[in-house]
């Protein structure tokens, strides 16, 4: 018997989320982004809250929100060019902030739920980023020693999902969501379409369920778009 | 002078037929729209993508597909989708076999600073260092002087940087230069019009100067 994972909605699913917690939200932009968990969470006023993700959001949308109402206290993200407000509290020393490569971000998440606690990797060496940490020499390169990330609470947003928590995501709205799904205690799933059980095809699942805790079907989706760049039929 | 199209276009000419490509932002996405017929090549985008294609049709224009930059594109034939994780193994890993990126500065030794402008600007690095730690060859594109005037090819970078000795290439609006592996910047092409003398004017950092040096043929 497969297990349920499936919750009412989004208060249900942010059941245990309180003040100086540490998230991890998947997207990359706002593509792919939990919409609805992070409303929520801007409705529930939690504060003090370290949030993992690539980027911060626009101004008025996606982690923007919670950055408005200044309930982040630190970012850990790879690029926050997008955000004004962001870069308002980060000059100004109210926010706290962690760049790291983006590779190292979701190579980090990846491990926190693979049981590595670290791993060496190139990028970042001779740089800031590598101030402080370990070095060692692989195959006559220097590499520098990075520690695993996890979270209480991982928020990703799926395309298709089932009750056991299997997910499938859709286009380049996969990013970040698959690594950090499984660096959650709790991982919370919003998905566009929960199907029934035994709908998703096996072979075709990008995250198997046993990492996934919760999951529900979005109220609503907006899926804003960043950069709107076309070419003309003629 | 070239101007960023100019830019694209001569750098075009370095991607190898059967290569993977990282595009950055700016004038190294514009290079896709120069590669020559009969070379064929896989644009990666480090957000999940090998295989992009151009920019949608008005009105086909999909959230659920962008690239790095953030903007509406679409998939060739044959792409490939895939997580963040997925898209680092495939740089670090040197899967991707060349990275075409812009920078503020590029020093002698082949180091790159393209993230942060202390006090200013914090835009954060996105994948840069990944890309620059790992590529097999890596080509800066940019403009040779900054809004100042002053050369963004230096001894040294005075800006905090992206990789250490990892640049192989430099095209600018004024030339071509192989950065040598003792250090040092080696003049290859000059762009139309831009004299030996101009070139040596904007070139803060060591150029090594040999011979005739041609002008960029454009095709």
């Amino acid at each position: 018997m497969a297990m349920n994972k499936l919750v009412s909605g989004v208060e249900e699913a942010l059941e245990g989320v309180h003040d100086d917690m540490t998230f991890m939200l998947g997207g990359f932009g706002l593509c792919g982004i939990p919409e609805n968990c992070i409303a929520e969470l801007r409705k529930r006023g939690i504060k003090n809250l370290t949030c993992i993700s690539n980027n911060a959001g626009v101004d008025d949308f996606g982690l923007g929100l919670l950055l408005q109402t200044r309930q982040i206290k630190k970012m850990i993200s790879s690029y926050v060019g997008e955000n004004d407000e962001f870069e308002r509290q980060m000059l100004s020393g109210e926010l706290e902030v962690d760049l790291i490569p983006q590779g190292s971000l979701a190579e980090r998440c990846l491990a926190g739920g693979a049981g590595i606690p670290a791993f060496f990797t190139p990028a970042g060496y001779g740089t800031e980023v590598g101030e402080g940490k370990e070095v060692r020499m692989f195959n006559g390169k220097p590499h520098i020693l990075e520690a695993a990330l996890t979270a209480d609470f991982a928020f990703v947003k799926a395309w298709k999902g089932d009750s056991s928590g299997n997910l499938v995501f859709k286009g380049t709205a996969r990013n970040f969501n698959p690594p950090m799904a499984m660096a959650g205690k709790i991982t919370v799933a919003e998905v566009e379409e929960l199907v029934p059980l035994g709908e998703l095809d096996p072979n075709f699942v990008h995250t198997p369920g046993i990492f996934v805790q919760r999951i529900f079907q979005g109220a609503s989706f907006e899926k804003r778009i960043e950069q709107r760049t076309v070419r003309s039929k003629n | 002078m070239l101007d960023k199209n100019g830019i694209a276009q001569r750098i075009a000419q370095e991607v190898e037929h059967g290569q993977y490509v990282n595009l950055g932002i700016g004038i190294p996405t514009l290079v896709a729209n120069f590669i020559p017929e009969g070379i064929d090549v896989e644009f990666q985008s480090e957000n999940g993508i090998l295989g992009m294609g151009p920019f949608p049709f008005e009105g086909e224009e999909d959230a659920d597909m962008i690239n790095a930059g953030k903007q509406t594109v679409t998939l060739e034939k044959g792409a490939v989708l895939f997580d963040s994780a997925t898209s680092f193994a495939m740089i670090r890993g040197q899967h991707v076999q060349l990275t075409i990126l812009g920078a503020m500065e590029v020093s002698e030794t082949g180091d790159i600073a393209n993230w942060k402008i202390p006090g200013k600007m914090v835009k954060g690095m996105g994948g840069a260092m990944d890309l620059v730690a790992s590529a097999d060859n890596i080509i800066v594109a940019m403009m040779h002087t900054n809004r100042a005037g002053e050369s963004k090819v230096l001894p040294k970078c005075s800006l905090p940087l992206t990789g250490v000795n990892c640049v192989k290439k430099v095209v600018t609006n004024m030339a071509v230069l192989d950065i040598l592996p003792e250090g040092g910047f080696k003049l290859l092409e000059r762009a139309p019009g831009v004299s030996v003398e101009e070139i040596v004017a904007a070139t803060a950092g060591k150029l090594i100067v040999e011979g005739e040096i041609p002008e960029m043929n454009l095709g």
